[in-house]
């Protein structure tokens, strides 16, 4: 029997662990954008498990949407991470400083 | 019973990949083991009989977004030891933050607020129920707005990536097309009129 609670926790689980990601990554923009990734999977776990669980396809519509605007942000984060590397020469968050923030 | 056997496998393996993502010392696994923490995931969406977004997670993420990701760790060239000098020193912020999380949603879980539906089983679709259909009558009606923007959306993403990674570099050969096609062939053959050197023929 699998019931709401599993995929509740499963997501809890998973969006923690891209949280851990992102702390403990923080130098490396690429796997900084990874964990992003996880973490809108985790978030979108638990949009289809709620939109399965209270019969509500409006749910996954939603996650339709997540899934194209997360398409989009990898593809121009990318790019930006392209630029960048050609630029700086690397992609350690530390020798982002250009703009004195 | 073979659900819940399912959903632990497969639930295990995915946890299991994205510690694998977030510990990896090579950008190139992490990226290969998000791949497998994707493809777990559409197997517990299809449990969760949600069959067309766990396609399109399968075409879209595996398919384009991974291998975008695999493209530019391959084309970069990372310096991967020095990105891991800050590991043990952000672990303790990263645990406390975690635990943080996880002392929220379990006031989140452990409350009343989901009720008896939070326990409840799944019950199964019929079997002539097409998940498809149902998204696509949806998403052509009630969301064909939305729909339309996140078309344009992708759009300006496309844009987006290549005006910021075109670039122009000197010393390259590029292709003009116009001055191709303004080519005549009096600027390509010139015609020259050798005179002829005395005493050339005459052996």
């Amino acid at each position: 029997m699998i019931t709401l609670a599993h995929f509740l926790v499963l997501g809890g689980i998973l969006f923690v662990l891209s949280v851990a990601g992102i702390f403990i990554n923080r130098r490396n923009v690429i796997l900084l954008l990874m964990c992003i990734e996880l973490m809108l999977l985790a978030v979108n776990m638990n949009f289809v498990a709620f939109s399965r669980f209270m019969e509500n396809m409006d749910g996954q519509v939603f996650v339709f949407f997540i899934l194209t605007v997360a398409a989009a942000e990898a593809a121009i984060g990318l790019a930006i991470l392209v630029t960048l590397f050609r630029n700086r020469n690397s992609i350690n968050v530390d020798d982002l400083d250009v703009m004195k923030g | 019973m073979i659900e819940s056997i399912l959903f632990y496998i497969f639930a295990g393996i995915l946890l299991a990949a994205a510690i694998g993502v977030i510990t990896a010392r090579n950008p190139v696994h992490s990226a290969l083991l998000l791949v497998l923490a994707f493809f777990n995931s559409a197997v517990l969406w299809m449990l969760l009989e949600a069959e067309f977004l766990a396609l399109v997670l399968i075409l879209v993420y595996v398919g384009a977004v991974m291998v975008l990701f695999l493209f530019v760790v391959m084309m970069l060239d990372i310096n991967v030891a020095g990105m891991r000098r800050g590991f043990a020193r952000y672990l303790p912020l990263a645990l406390i933050v975690v635990a943080a999380i996880i002392v929220q949603l379990a006031l989140v879980f452990t409350s009343d607020q989901f009720g008896a539906q939070m326990l409840a089983d799944l019950e199964r679709y019929p079997a002539d129920y097409n998940n498809t259909a149902e998204l696509g009558r949806l998403l052509y009606t009630v969301y064909v707005y939305p729909f339309e923007i996140a078309a344009v959306i992708l759009l300006v993403a496309i844009i987006a990536a290549i005006s910021l990674t075109l670039r122009r570099r000197e010393g390259t050969r590029h292709q003009n097309v116009g001055r191709q096609v303004q080519a005549r062939a009096k600027d390509r053959v010139r015609l020259v009129d050798l005179p002829r050197r005395q005493g050339e023929g005459d052996k």
